[in-house]
């Protein structure tokens, strides 16, 4: 028996349900999971018809963090702790936005709960709106393109570094074009105590405006460009993060994307390509990414 | 009439795999067993997952499940050996009048 | 054991003794005081294995025990006004997953304009949630009231969560003598919470699963039958009660001089008590009225509520909240139950946002129905005269 599928109704070339399988594996399925409302819960758990193999439980969409912190809580009182990891599922909408109120408590109080943000950069289970992780230039249905806009105007909000400053004992962002690595830094999140935030960048061929075949290679070029980052840090220390050894330019990455394309073209564009690059560079100056 | 069963409080254990997402795509992945190397890359980025190492004439060899697979190219794209195709299905070879 | 404590303490000592597992809190006057107590029971080890947890919210607050409940352990919480507000998304997706956690709301009025003081549109606002309200007329009520919120709230008939109202100040902040249970008591009450569902690896379920269209209307169906299964619950644990401890609280309402009363008062809460001194009164002086006190207000005892008023001729319910552009709440409940009998109706709306409601205004609504000379509907007492002044 799988812990998670087959017969799942994400959409064919999404990428979270390889993040999901391969944090279930890295904790030998020895998992409670708690999953925000999302993209990741509407194709998992109609009645009926649950997708998981390990205990799963949904609340709502922006409390997800606070549930887990309550499993865990009422793990301890029962004597149950040894039992199981609880790892929370959430997506950007569910972390970055309208539940970090609770993803704050939870982490300000130190509870031991995995909490993995799946990062598909916006809206995506309403259908592309942007979110505070929507990078900016994205073209949303919230942020369309127009005369007047280029797409979203702000940039992605750091939620990793908002997790060390919680003083919590390990964040890290990953991705799912490097399996391996995301599986080592759940094995490595399940070994500490604490609160432990774990970010995983997974394309969402909609939204996002690719080929499904095209999935493994976006993910690996946000890497790739030092727009995202894959970084580890454990008591507030910077202890690892993913060399590149010859930067590409960012726009590799954007002109593959049809949330992107725009820019290309729009006269406003220009500038947003160049504050894009310059942010990647900021990236790679401020982790030594550049090997 | 049939009843529905109703469990308060829970959803029974895992039945998805009676969804049989395979007639989702138009297109199948099928492996090609003599270049297959059995290295399991399609198996980690299978998102269904319907990708299994089968031990086949004393090695391993990539299985692939139609019953869920969705045509989604994820295998074809990380197969470092080119030992994975796309077809399309029977019924989308359509002719055109 | 007789004391004379404060309605919050009377609270706590209540919620200790019923052994909880998880307590999640946060601050809300005129709450406050029954989390602090169990916070300092927590800090000096005198509520065994629970786990005592402050919250960043009532949101916060509401969706841990939530998650404690769903892991199979026993879960309490308190809350006042904006926190209820705040909880109530939480609230609903609790009683539709069908967890029994139990919470105390001591009641205050809601923002805007901001007030502290007591009614009970907090708790009247969610009651559509498929949470049980119960309202209690005293420390001692609401002390009682809270292992056996825990045992109907479990009971696998029901599976509903459980709220215990209790108005802010008037009763939460009231010095009132109290006979504190004891553990032996509530331990042969209330035995320790076996859940039928939790979250456990050994037997991996999916809790909050959504339904599509040919499964929801069943689950919503399935809480109103819990619902009305609880009324039976609740009556047998009300006896259970009072074969205990020799506190009789009556069932879901308590009706007094109601078999030849020509007027009867129907309300809840701690105004009942000023209520019947009022009544207690008026019968001596020969007048024949009556009081119908609501203790259940979920599920609604219309059946009660039917029998008690079927020999009166004029009723009058007051509310401590509103549901603005309608009848007023209660009075809809107790109207929708007398349906078809000839009455006249008179909806009073009184004592909102700590507006005192005294003895002689109490006496002078009675006597302004008994007397002719208030018209029947909907109308508000011991509201001051004002103009709007629209700028």
């Amino acid at each position: 028996m799988s812990l998670f599928g087959p017969g799942h109704g994400a959409c064919p070339g999404c990428g979270f349900p390889i993040a999901v399988r391969e944090a279930l594996d890295a904790l030998d399925g020895k998992v409670i999971a708690v999953n925000a409302t999302g993209c990741l819960e509407i194709v998992s758990s109609m009645y009926g018809r649950n997708t998981w193999g390990v205990p799963y439980i949904h609340s709502i969409f922006e409390n997800s963090a606070a549930v887990a912190a309550g499993i865990e809580v009422a793990l301890k009182a029962l004597k149950r702790e040894n039992e199981a990891h609880v790892v929370v599922f959430a997506g950007d909408g569910a972390t970055f936005d309208i539940g970090i109120g609770t993803l704050s408590g939870m982490m300000d109080r130190n509870h031991n709960v995995i909490y993995i943000c799946y990062d598909n950069e916006a809206y995506q289970n309403t259908g592309n709106q942007q979110s505070m992780a929507t990078p900016m230039g994205a073209a949303t249905t919230t942020t369309p393109v127009g005369k007047n806009m280029p797409g979203k105007m702000g940039r992605k909000k750091d939620m990793v570094e908002i997790a060390v400053a919680h003083g919590i004992p390990y964040a890290a962002s990953a991705s799912i074009a490097y399996p391996k690595d995301f599986n080592r830094k759940v094995k490595r999140a399940s070994e500490i105590k604490g609160s432990k935030y774990i970010q995983v960048h997974c394309p969402c061929v909609t939204g996002w405006g690719i080929d499904g075949k095209l999935t493994v290679e976006v993910a690996k070029l946000a890497v790739e460009t030092g727009l995202y980052p894959l970084v580890e840090y454990e008591n507030g220390k910077l202890v690892r993060v993913r060399k590149l050894k010859k930067r590409k330019s960012v726009e590799e990455y954007l002109k593959i994307q049809r949330r992107f394309r725009h820019l290309f073209k729009h006269p406003m564009g220009k500038d947003v390509l160049e504050e894009l690059q310059r942010i990647a560079d900021e990236n790679a100056r401020k982790y030594g990414l550049d090997a | 009439m049939v009843k529905v069963k109703l469990y308060i409080g829970a959803s029974s254990p895992a039945m998805t795999s009676e969804m049989k997402t395979g007639d989702w795509g138009t297109e199948w992945a099928f492996v090609d067993e003599e270049k297959c190397i059995g290295c399991g890359q399609c198996v980690t980025f299978c998102p269904e997952p319907c990708i299994e190492l089968v031990e086949k004439e004393g090695r391993k060899v990539a299985v692939i499940d139609h019953d869920y697979c969705k045509g989604c190219w994820m295998c074809y794209t990380v197969c470092p050996v080119d030992a994975i195709r796309m077809e399309t299905k029977e019924i989308y070879k359509l002719e055109v009048c | 054991m007789i004391k004379v404590v404060r309605g919050f303490y009377a609270i706590a000592e209540a919620v200790r003794l019923s052994r909880p597992n998880v307590i999640a809190a946060y601050p809300i006057t005129p709450q406050t005081e029954i989390v602090e107590n169990l916070a300092e029971m927590y800090a000096n080890g005198e509520l065994g294995d629970a786990e005592y947890v402050t919250a960043e919210s009532e949101f916060g607050a509401a969706s841990m025990i939530l998650g404690a409940s769903a892991a199979g352990a026993r879960a309490f919480t308190a809350t006042s006004s904006q926190g209820l507000l705040l909880m109530t998304e939480v609230l609903y997706n609790a009683a539709g997953m069908r967890l029994p956690i139990v919470l105390v709301v001591a009641n205050r009025a809601v923002s805007a304009p901001l007030s502290i003081w007591n009614d009970i549109q907090d708790s009247i606002s969610i009651r559509d949630a498929g949470i049980i309200q119960l309202y209690v007329e005293s420390n001692q009520e609401a002390h009682d009231m809270i292992p056996l919120a825990f045992k109907v709230a479990e009971n696998k008939d029901v599976l509903l969560p459980f709220m215990i109202c209790v108005d802010g100040f008037k009763l939460t902040h009231a010095y009132e003598p109290v006979d504190l249970l004891d553990q032996e008591t509530v331990d042969k009450f209330l035995p320790p919470y076996n859940p039928v569902v939790k979250l456990d690896v050994n037997n991996p379920v999916a809790m909050g699963c959504y339904a599509p269209p040919p499964y929801y209307m069943e689950f919503r169906a399935a809480m109103e039958f819990a619902m009305d299964r609880a009324r039976d619950v609740m009556l047998k644990e009300f006896e259970e009660w009072y074969k205990l401890t020799k506190r009789n609280w009556g069932g879901h309402v308590v009706a007094d001089y109601c078999e030849d009363a020509e007027i009867v008062v129907v309300t809840m809460g701690s105004i009942v008590s000023l209520i019947r001194g009022v009544i207690n009164q008026m019968r001596k002086d020969g007048m024949k009225v009556g009081l119908l006190k609501i203790r259940t207000y979920r599920p609604f005892p219309s059946d009660e509520v039917r029998d008690a008023l079927k020999n009166a001729d004029k009723v009058i319910v007051i509310d401590r909240a509103l549901s603005i552009g309608a009848e007023p709440p209660l009075s809809a409940d107790v109207k929708s139950a007398v349906l078809g009998n000839d009455l006249e109706f008179h909806s009073v709306i009184a004592g909102l946002g700590g507006r005192d409601v005294p003895r002689e205004l109490v006496e002078k609504i009675i006597r302004d129905v008994a007397e002719g000379r208030a018209k029947p509907g909907k109308r508000f007492e011991g509201l001051n005269e004002f103009e709007e002044v629209i700028p």
